[in-house]
């Protein structure tokens, strides 16, 4: 049983795997990864063991090519019906649908489909007399739905449709004494915060109505010691709190401060077999971590890094191709909120389809290039 | 339990045929609902508008965080009639603790705790609480921040470290729990005290052995030793190497070059600096080419920035490193978690070895 090649066989080449998974209502199974592992003891015996991987397998069937007119019909149709029920449960957060909407639509080239001057009402009917604005009429105000609502209309070159001038007075007043912003009124203090107050005042040309310095302070100190961020000082390292830092600190020029070897070993250690990328160590992949890792290693230099095919892979397996949208994960249901991060990692891949997207606001860069920002990147 | 007699089946019913109704898959099921929401939020709608504060509306803030959770305006109207209101806050914490039990994912629902916690002075059933929570999933984010609050608000450090280790008795994997071990020393004693340090170090060298292929554990032991440096650490690169004989993983050979890395950076007496080149090559190679590939730009990377700060034109060849590695692994019936969007999937973990047949 023990050959000559066997005993030069390289350690971690998986020479079978054997799967199992069981998963209720869901098309495609999760699977747990069994790698088995081909190794020699000193006395000369061999040592059958495996180690387990949390990540998905992707089926044989699962979509490969790039389905753009699928996933523009999908956007340009939802919310067509205005009673239909996820539809109306989003409400709280439909000033970022529409973001998310217009901004995958733009990076198609298909931006012309949207509802212009409907959206355009829309965002103005949302600012409140304080200057921010909410997610929709009736809801209150809150620095998310006040930056989706300012890239919107960047989108569009509207943005004097809204009172300018309310809105950084709205964002300023929620900075902190220790520096960090918070959502709202009612104090939740969140990095993703301070990167929706950065972004809002770059994409209105007065960053510098806020103390900047503070600012920064706080972000870097929720920098940890993996090299990661997190929500506040002591937060877990998480993909989607480094992507609201990475671009803070590249709105506000500050990207010396990062150590992009050790982030940038911590953001490819995000990538699974599969190709996809999770959040943090030991979840699953999901397209939007995609984008929230992917984007992050191209601000910081390192987007080389990801093993590139592998991930494409994985972002085209989460295509739906009867109802175009990409979901979270392969076979799950679709939404524009994971296909803009879809198609905006596509993007970032490269792919020559899709318009390029700007890694810091995730928005198309001709549409950054008409405003005049070009927020740094390390290289 | 009372079982319902569909009318399809009663005798009197019998001459009837039922006729389905046409509006797809659960069609009254949804529009009921839909109905019920419309009718709940437009009233609530109505409130907001008159800016009432009754206790009917306060009733109704309850029927639509019901309906939708994530509503934050409807938790902001909540808050605004707690305060104008007078209500027992007791209360509140008992209606929010069945929210988050039912919706543990939810932002607003434990930004409103926080706030009655705040409200009330009181954290005393607040540790209790996430752990019975992080008993259900021991990487909910939102339990992490609220728990992290409540500690450093109201100094409640003793008995964490305790915690932690329980967590990490169940699952060695859990980053967040690692995570909150960094973060209770930092905040107690801090690691600069030696024996401190050492306790760490020897803690994630033990939970290492146990499980080798632990991404958290290795960047804990990295992230600890930093300040002082790997190379530094007095018999570390021994302990490591010897581990090596027993157990193979990436994130041991990644952390064998950073420590070369370090050696090389200090210009360490300790060690001889041709030979840490050398070695730190290799393995940059062995990641690059077999161990991790799906990583090697950043194993190329690596190895080239070694090459061009330390100089040395020569490639190092594998032949003579030995591949003595095995890993022991041990697995359990363990139930998974459900996915971040709790859509669809449920993992059960089988107890299974691979048969490797040649």
């Amino acid at each position: 049983m023990r050959t000559r090649a066997a005993k030069t066989c390289h350690v971690a080449r998986p020479v079978s795997q054997f799967s199992t998974a069981y998963s209720l209502g869901s098309n495609e199974c999760v699977r747990l990864q069994f790698f088995s592992l081909l190794s020699e003891s000193d006395n000369g015996n061999l040592i059958l063991q495996g180690t387990q991987v949390k990540d998905v397998v992707i089926k044989p069937d699962a979509p490969y090519t790039l389905l753009l007119d699928k996933h523009a019909d999908y956007i340009a149709a939802y919310g067509s019906k205005k009673d239909d029920y996820e539809y109306t449960l989003s409400e709280y957060l439909r000033m970022s649908g529409i973001y998310w909407g217009l901004t995958v639509m733009d990076l198609m080239g298909q931006l012309s489909r949207m509802n212009r001057q409907e959206i355009i009402e829309f965002t103005k009917s949302c600012q409140h007399d304080c200057g921010g604005i909410s997610a929709s009429i009736g809801h209150d105000p809150h620095l998310l739905y006040t930056l989706s609502a300012v890239q919107t209309l960047s989108l569009y070159d509207s943005i004097n449709v809204i009172d300018v001038d309310k809105v950084v007075d709205y964002v300023k007043g929620l900075q902190q004494e220790d520096g960090s912003f918070a959502g709202d009124k009612w104090g939740e203090i969140d990095t993703r915060f301070s990167f929706c107050a950065v972004a809002t005042l770059a994409l209105l040309g007065q960053l510098d109505v806020i103390n900047m310095d503070k600012a920064v302070e706080f972000v870097l100190s929720c920098m940890n010691f993996d090299g990661g961020f997190g929500c506040k000082p002591g937060s877990e390292s998480h993909a989607g709190q480094i992507y609201c830092c990475t671009g803070f600190l590249s709105i506000t020029g500050q990207l010396h401060q990062v150590n992009a070897d050790l982030l940038g070993w911590w953001l490819c250690e995000r990538q699974l077999p599969s190709g996809g990328l999770n959040g943090r160590p030991e979840k699953l992949p999901d397209v939007c971590y995609s984008w929230w890792v992917l984007a992050s290693l191209k601000i910081i230099g390192r987007i080389h890094w990801i093993d590139k095919a592998k991930l494409r892979n994985f972002i085209l397996a989460c295509q739906d191709e009867e109802t175009g949208g990409f979901a979270d994960r392969p076979g799950d249901m679709v939404d524009p909120f994971h296909t803009l991060f879809g198609v905006a990692g596509l993007s970032l891949l490269g792919d020559e389809q899709i318009k390029p997207v700007n890694p810091v606001f995730c928005m198309p860069e001709d549409v950054l290039q008409r405003i005049g920002l070009q927020p740094d990147l390390l290289s | 339990m009372c079982l319902f007699f569909y009318f399809r089946d009663r005798k009197e019913w019998a001459d009837l045929e039922p006729v389905p109704q046409d509006d797809g898959p659960n069609p009254v099921v949804k529009i009921a609902y839909s109905e019920k929401f419309t009718d709940v939020f437009d009233m609530f709608r109505a409130l907001l508008k008159n800016d009432e504060k009754s206790e009917r509306a306060f009733a109704l803030t309850a029927e639509a965080i019901d309906l939708n959770a994530a509503n934050y305006t409807v938790w902001h109207y909540r808050r605004v009639l707690l305060q104008a209101l007078d209500k027992d806050l007791r209360e509140e914490m008992n209606y929010v603790t069945a929210i988050i039990e039912d919706q543990p994912k939810n932002y607003q629902v434990w930004h409103h705790r926080r706030m009655v916690v705040e409200w009330l002075n009181d954290p005393s059933e607040e540790l209790q609480f996430v752990a019975e929570i992080l008993s259900q999933d021991a990487k909910n984010y939102h339990a992490w921040q609220h728990r992290q609050w409540v500690m450093q608000e109201y100094k409640l450090w003793d008995g964490e470290l305790e915690y932690v280790e329980e967590l990490l008795e169940e699952d060695v994997r859990n980053n967040s729990a690692w995570n909150q071990r960094h973060f209770v020393i930092n905040h107690t004693s801090g690691y600069s005290d030696s024996s401190i340090l050492d306790r760490e170090v020897q803690y994630t060298l033990k939970q290492i052995k146990k499980a080798p292929h632990n991404e958290s554990a290795w960047n804990y032991l990295n992230g600890i030793l930093q300040d002082g440096g790997l190379s530094s650490y007095p018999g570390l690169l021994e302990q490591v190497t010897e581990l090596q004989d027993t157990c193979s993983s990436p994130y041991l050979t990644a952390f064998l070059v950073d420590l070369y890395e370090d050696a090389l950076e200090t210009n360490s007496s300790s060690y001889d600096q041709q030979e840490m080149l050398s070695k730190a090559l290799e393995l940059c190679k062995f990641l690059a080419e077999e161990k991790d590939t799906i990583r090697r730009e950043y194993w190329n990377y690596l190895s080239r920035s070694l090459q061009n700060t330390y100089g040395s034109a020569y490639m190092i060849e594998p032949s003579d490193f030995a591949c003595k590695h095995s890993i022991s692994v041990c697995f359990d019936i363990k139930t998974g978690e459900k996915p971040d969007h709790s859509k669809t999937c449920f993992i059960l973990f089988f107890k299974a070895f691979s048969l490797l047949y040649i």
